[in-house]
């Protein structure tokens, strides 16, 4: 090996040696970027299901997210077709809907009109019906179920149960 | 001369998209109401004229009225502190000093009539369902109804400031103050946040609006809104007609319509002015200035370019 | 060691240690700028002067600024709007000059498509120019965010979803833009660091690098006459002022760009004090709330363009349309096929897609802010389709036409 070839050689293994230590910096640069370990902790909430009224939505708190929890009448859940049942949860005796309360096109929560038993996007246009099924685009898909475990009368929001298993396996929610 | 040509296009695109973004977009995007200048037209005029003095007694004796308000000024106190009246009422009930200069007058009389009525909460309200609003209908004391009730609304004027003596403070505390917190200016729903000694004052403070914010949200369905910046996020003209008549904006809102007199409304938005847009005052003085200044500006800046220009061309 | 002789003077002085005259000569004196022009050759400055605006207001603004959820939205509000001397000012100044200067970004852009400022030898020109937009549009979002107002995070959660990238589903991405799962802490502080550090910091290089590409190609002129610049330089030194095209950039250059400055600081500054609500939106004057969406959502005026490209469609075909309107404009130099560097004008079909694409722009803007309902969605839509037939057409009539 020449003296020249050589030192360029040097060179390059340097500007090598150079570049691991750059790239190895910016593994770090994105870790920072990370939700922190306690925002992440933060990601369960439990909920009581005995205080909900039938036709009623409520809005309650899931990772900062709103999460719509409406409590079917009984007239509501004969009025549901096969396609709407998939969607609906049983705890207890009762039916329920929890949904993400944010439109699956660009993330604003659409407002519920319990006598038309719809929901309307005001951003885009969006509506869903009671289950939370696309009625209009341009949502692409129905509002999004949180992972969720039934745990007795009560409903924990973070876990992955069984049933919020299956409803991601037969393809009736995405996981968020 | 092409400059002015190639200026002229400029502009003109420039206002063409200017209106379509704002004044067109904007006027497709919200609703526009006119006022009606508080005239109340669907309440009944107050044609009787009233005796203070019958009045008088009324208010404090059949009327009943002091029996849940405060009238400080001819020293008669409040039964319970704001926070305990909320718990017991939804809201706390005025103290009715001002009043008579608050309120126009046809709406005093609609409302010691039809409280639910004149203050367009009938939805909320229904007496046919058993709901009845916090503050009872006036039956009448033995005589012409009409008749007392002007005698009412006469004795509540005739106690209140004249309306040029009306402040800022004393329209918004009475008109809105005691469903909505104004945090740049101090005020909450149960009076002015003082300066604490102890620790201990401020947490005994905090504590009672806490509650009191409970039994509001509870009577109103949701918190009202702080007022600090409304001036800003609605503008004059919003607030003044949407306190005109609110459900003309939002069909089955809890907000009662206020029945404000226009000269007390001036004062509201006087106040909302000084604690959303403190500083308007200095903005239009020092504007006219840096505009003066700026005239000034571009003429020695054309003087300038003129003297290098004339070897150039 | 270079050789020092003793200063004659603080001039001299300075002249061995930084060549103070040949910087001069370089960038003012014998920097020659074409004589044909007009106003529109002033925007750069105008750009140069409402950044210093932005830059001086921000450093003042950034004293009082609190970057956190629970107090930026009063720190704005009452500390800078009402307790701080002149700090409504500041805020004034920034709000107004964040809006207008894209304004002047759009009036410099479609002056440069108009003359052909972009080709032969200029393309550097153009391409650092649209890094520079690119920049300051994340500047002017990562700054609209900071006031933590309802459009300040509706929109910081309307413009993160749009990283999750439609059908690939991509939450954690978004999570970790935002450093939660929705716009909280995390995300109002790092992008506050965007807003008063790094993009500044990107922008100041740019800028740098916009001047440079300039120096060499030199500017164009309103008739895109080629001629010889050394030639013509020599007349302009020899005292044939007159007769010369060029003009040197200070002070000539300089004194009609100060011109056009003052008629510019006028409009400025009465938008400032008496015309500022299209700049600083209402809705942002309420606090953020994140279980409430204001009724309408909508970005400010000079992202409604590339807004509205992506509203009308469904969500995949939608992000792919808005994809293509962030990097086509990159592209022109290269779209156009043309050998003419001449004004539009003097272009036949080219003249024509010029103004198709002007109406076209603002067509799209003002449907991005109408709320997306019935014939207003239909001609956004429409208007989105002809953006995209536009762009694919320029490359195909400047093909067809001739050498002039």
């Amino acid at each position: 090996m020449t003296d020249k070839n050589r030192r360029g050689f040097i060179g390059k293994a340097f500007g090598a040696v150079a570049g691991v230590g750059a790239v190895a910096s910016l593994y770090a640069m994105k870790k920072s970027w990370d939700p922190l370990p306690s925002v992440k902790a933060a990601g369960f909430t439990t909920l009581d299901m005995s205080g909900y009224k039938g036709n009623e939505l409520i809005t309650e708190k899931w990772r900062g997210k709103p999460v719509f929890v409406l409590k079917y009448t009984p007239e509501m859940v004969a009025s549901l077709n096969d396609e709407q049942k998939k969607r609906v949860l049983k705890i207890g005796s009762d039916t329920y809907m929890i949904v993400l309360g944010l439109c699956t096109h660009l993330g604003c929560i659409p407002g519920y009109n319990p006598a038309e038993k719809a929901f309307l996007c005001a951003c885009h246009g969006g509506t869903y019906d009671v289950t939370g099924n696309v009625t209009k685009a341009p949502p692409p898909r129905g509002l999004d179920i949180p992972p969720f475990k039934i745990v007795g009368n009560t409903i924990v929001l973070g876990e992955e149960g069984e049933e919020y298993k299956k409803l991601l396996a037969d393809g009736i929610t995405l996981s968020v | 001369m092409r400059e002015l040509k190639i200026l002229a296009v400029v502009v003109v695109f420039t206002l063409i998209t200017y209106y379509l973004v704002e004044p067109f977009a904007h006027s497709h995007m919200h609703k526009h109401v006119e006022g009606e200048g508080y005239a109340y037209a669907d309440l009944p005029a107050l044609d009787k004229k009233g005796d203070a003095a019958r009045g008088k007694e009324l208010v404090m004796g059949a009327g009943a009225c002091t029996g849940c308000h405060a009238i400080s000024k001819e020293g008669m106190p409040a039964g319970m502190d704001p926070t305990m009246a909320a718990q017991s009422y939804g809201v706390n009930p005025p103290d009715l000093s001002n009043a008579g200069a608050v309120y126009e007058g046809k709406f005093l009389a609609a409302l010691i009539k039809n409280p639910a009525h004149a203050l367009m909460v009938e939805h909320k309200f229904d007496a046919a369902k058993g709901k009845m609003h916090p503050m009872p209908q006036f039956y009448g004391a033995g005589g012409d109804k009409d008749q007392e009730v002007a005698d009412m609304v006469a004795y509540l004027q005739s106690i209140a400031p004249k309306t040029e003596e009306l402040t800022s403070e004393q329209a918004y505390q009475l008109a809105c103050g005691r469903c909505h917190e104004n945090r740049y200016a101090g005020w909450t729903q149960i009076g002015q946040t003082p300066k604490f000694k102890k620790k201990q004052d401020e947490l005994k403070f905090n504590l009672a609006k806490a509650d009191y914010q409970d039994a509001l949200t509870k009577y109103m369905g949701k918190l009202p809104p702080d007022l600090s910046i409304y001036i800003r996020s609605r503008g004059e003209h919003y607030i003044k007609t949407f306190v005109e008549n609110p459900q003309a904006y939002l069909a089955g809102t809890a907000m009662p319509r206020v029945g404000v007199s226009p000269e007390a409304m001036d004062k509201v938005i006087e106040y909302l002015e000084d604690s959303g847009d403190a500083k308007r005052h200095e903005r239009e003085s020092v504007g006219k200035k840096v505009m003066i200044f700026t005239l000034v500006f571009a003429l020695f800046a054309y003087l300038w370019k003129k003297s290098l220009w004339k070897e150039l061309h | 060691m270079a050789h020092f002789t003793k200063a004659t003077s603080l001039h001299d002085w300075l002249n061995q240690r930084l060549a103070i005259d040949a910087v001069r000569r370089v960038m003012a004196t014998e920097y020659w700028i074409p004589k044909d022009i007009n106003f529109l050759w002033a925007m750069g400055m105008v750009l140069a002067i409402t950044f210093a605006f932005l830059l001086v207001s921000g450093i003042f603004l950034l004293m009082y600024y609190q970057p956190n959820v629970k107090t930026a939205f009063d720190s704005v509000n009452y500390t800078i709007m009402t307790e701080v001397d002149f700090g409504w000012l500041w805020r004034h100044v920034h709000g107004v000059a964040a809006s207008v200067v894209f304004l002047v970004i759009y009036i410099h852009m479609f002056t440069g498509i108009y003359y052909g400022s972009y080709k032969k030898g200029r393309e550097m020109i153009w391409l650092s120019g649209m890094l520079l937009f690119v920049t300051f549009s994340a500047e002017a979002f990562s700054g609209y965010m900071l006031p933590w107002g309802q459009m300040s995070y509706w929109a910081g959660m309307v413009i993160t979803n749009i990283f999750s990238l439609g059908d690939l589903h991509l939450n954690g991405l978004v999570e970790w833009i935002r450093g939660d799962y929705v716009p909280a802490q995390a995300f109002l502080n790092r992008f506050f660091m965007l807003h008063v550090l790094l993009l500044p910091l990107a922008i100041m290089g740019l800028i740098g690098l916009h001047f440079a590409t300039l120096r060499i190609p030199h500017v164009n002129n309103q008739e895109g006459e080629e001629f010889d610049f050394e030639a013509e330089a020599e007349k302009y030194k020899k005292g044939d002022k007159k007769g010369s095209k060029v003009i040197a950039f200070a002070n000539d250059f300089m004194s009609k760009d100060m011109f056009v400055v003052s008629i510019y600081l006028i409009f400025f500054f009465y938008l400032v004090f008496f015309h500022y609500d299209f700049a600083m939106d209402p809705v942002n004057f309420d606090p953020a709330d994140g279980l409430k969406t204001p009724t309408h959502i909508y970005p400010e005026w000079y992202f409604l363009w590339s807004y509205e490209i992506l509203r009308p469609f469904s969500t995949n075909i939608g992000l792919m349309a808005f994809g293509f309107a962030q990097v086509i404009y990159m592209l022109l130099p290269f779209l156009d096929r043309s050998p003419n560097a001449v004004p539009a004008h003097k272009r036949g079909a080219f003249k024509i897609w010029f103004w198709l694409l002007l109406i076209n722009m603002i067509v799209l803007t003002a449907m991005g802010k109408m709320p997306p309902e019935g014939i207003f969605s239909t001609i956004g839509f429409f208007a989105a389709l002809s953006f995209i037939g536009l762009w694919i057409a320029l490359p195909i009539i400047t093909k067809a036409e001739r050498k002039l």
